[in-house]
């Protein structure tokens, strides 16, 4: 299949530049780490507030960073693209007979590796420093915001695509990113929001995964809670990589 | 080899609707090097990107290496090479990774295109450099590594945007040897832009000048500059008061054309003037001008150009819109 070996030279030939990349590296990997060094023990106080939900409060934050982790550093794969456009890579492989899916496709599946990768670290963390879930859930959780990360990788190479610099893929990134954050419940539970926040951020996709994920890590696997976020993680990787694949496809103007 | 006719590529903006290419036939045939002329804005590289399918064109048909653009853009890209304009590899890859890389994306398994990218390497001088970073190349050599990947489906056409663009004279007459080896080892037939008139002249059998996103002139370099603009010829007279006298002989020579006449000295163009200067030595002789000197000097593409297009190509690459 063309499709299949064109993405595995794309993907091997990403994986190998982002690996050499020392300080890419380190930041990738301390991260995870610093966000549950730095923001965990916030949130011990916290818990056992009026409308905060149940749950160890580890339950409770490792979703909504693993979330955080995933989407926000998906949001800006874009940035190497645009790099990769100024040295005329992406010209250079227009011209080839390789498929137009394959260019993004390979792009987006080292997106997704590195999210993994990055994923198990934080969970390592977050059971050293007292995190209990049921495995299955875990699992589960982490599969769901692969998917995520995978559509907002495919939809952040778009962007990058059509706004071909880094100023303007600054502002579409920024403008997206802070009200996704600040709606989804990542940092606080919509719980604890007035009615009229709450419907708004009920528009916000990012919410659902946060609370199919906190379901998840509770051992909720059958719930609503858990199914609205799977369809709604199936919405955005739908609408990701056809976004995606169709910039990659349109003549570059 | 390529063959278009009627090629517009048309933008709308909010300023309206902008024609950068307007009504292009191009013909190409097996083993030319082929130079596409014109400023910047003419639509050279929009022409190219139409040619290579990197951009769809607004109307009009092209076959390139066998195989219709609009039709059948896939088995275009598998019949031809890319280099394009300011590089194209990564600063942190290798140069053998590229190479490997490129191959496979053109369908090439991974030990063809080591044993191709290999063999380019060599060819290009570029021997010794194949675990190396492409940054830590030179401006030449990083220049010829693209061609190299451009070469490496093997295709009988290669296109270049602007190849010698921001080199150093010694890489650019450099990489001119390379590419006239590209068409008599090789047999590759060439396509490249480019606004530098020397390179052209040095490099191109055959030269299409664009401007205004229309062909205005094309032919072999020598043939353009008979055409176009003749030889330039100045006379220097022994005495200011035969200046009239001159210009009378002058104005009787049908196809001489008067450029200036200051002081002593009387510039004009001559087709031909190496045939023409028996006779106008002649006709000044009766009228009773001594000459004080005379110069006549071979007309250049920039003449060429000038004449053709009311203005002279820039040498500072700004980019074009792409």
């Amino acid at each position: 299949m063309r499709f299949l070996s064109d993405t595995w030279v794309i993907f091997t030939r990403s994986m190998r530049l982002s690996l050499r990349n020392v300080v890419w590296l380190v930041i990738g990997i301390t991260q995870p780490l610093l966000y549950l060094a730095l923001f965990g023990p916030l949130l011990k106080r916290i818990v056992g507030l009026h409308g905060f939900p149940r749950g160890n409060s580890w339950q409770i934050f490792t979703p909504g960073l693993l979330v955080q982790l995933g989407i926000f550093g998906a949001l800006f794969v874009g940035f190497n693209l645009i790099a990769e456009l100024r040295a005329g890579v992406i010209e250079r492989m227009r011209v080839t007979p390789a498929s137009r899916m394959a260019l993004l496709a390979g792009r987006v599946l080292r997106d997704v590796v590195v999210l993994a990768v990055q994923s198990m670290i934080l969970l390592a963390a977050a059971f050293a420093f007292g995190l209990r879930a049921p495995i299955g859930g875990v699992i589960l959780a982490v599969l769901l915001v692969a998917a995520v990360g995978a559509a907002f990788a495919a939809g952040s190479y778009a962007v990058a695509l059509r706004t071909r610099t880094e100023e303007g893929m600054a502002s579409v990134t920024n403008s997206l990113a802070v009200p996704l954050l600040l709606l989804s419940g990542i940092l606080l539970p919509m719980t604890l929001a007035p009615g009229w926040l709450r419907f708004i951020a009920n528009v916000n996709p990012v919410k659902h995964i946060v609370d199919a994920m906190r379901a998840l890590f509770l051992g909720h696997v059958g719930s609503g809670t858990v199914g609205v976020g799977v369809l709604v993680g199936i919405a955005l990787i739908v609408a990701g990589m056809t976004f995606g694949t169709r910039t990659f496809q349109r003549e570059s103007e | 080899m390529i063959r278009a006719r009627g090629l517009t590529k048309s933008y709308r903006t909010r300023a309206g609707t902008i024609e950068a290419v307007r009504g292009v036939d191009i013909d190409v045939a097996a083993g030319e090097v082929v130079g596409f002329l014109g400023p910047n804005g003419a639509g050279k590289t929009t022409t190219q990107r139409m040619l290579t399918t990197l951009l769809a064109p607004t109307s009009g048909e092209a076959t390139v290496a066998g195989h219709d653009l609009r039709e059948n853009p896939v088995q275009v890209r598998r019949h031809i090479g890319y280099v394009p304009q300011g590089g194209s590899t990564t600063p942190d890859a290798q140069v053998g990774e590229e190479l490997v890389d490129h191959g496979r994306l053109c369908g090439l398994s991974s030990a063809e295109s080591k044993l191709r990218g290999r063999r380019l390497i060599s060819e290009l001088d570029l021997d010794g450099t194949w675990e190396r970073a492409t940054q830590t190349l030179s401006g030449g050599q990083r220049r010829r590594l693209d061609i190299a990947l451009g070469l490496i489906n093997q295709p009988p056409l290669l296109f270049m945007d602007e190849p010698t663009a921001g080199l150093d004279p010694q890489a650019r007459a450099n990489l001119w040897r390379h590419i006239r080896r590209l068409r008599d080892d090789r047999g590759v037939t060439v396509f490249l832009t480019t606004h530098y008139l020397d390179e052209a002249d040095a490099l191109c059998d055959r030269i299409l000048v664009i401007d205004h996103g229309e062909i205005v002139a094309h032919g072999t370099p020598e043939a353009l500059k008979h055409e176009v603009s003749g030889d330039a010829v100045s006379l220097s007279l022994r005495d200011r008061e035969d200046m009239a006298a001159a210009g009378a002989v002058l104005s009787a020579m049908p196809r001489a054309v008067l450029a200036r006449a200051e002081g002593h000295a009387l510039e004009f163009s001559l087709p031909d003037a190496g045939e023409a200067l028996p006779e106008l030595f002649a006709a000044l002789d009766q009228a009773g001008v001594a000459l004080a000197g005379i110069e006549v000097r071979r007309p250049t593409l920039d003449d060429v150009f000038l004449s053709l297009t009311g203005r002279a190509l820039r040498d500072d690459p700004v980019n074009t819109p792409s």
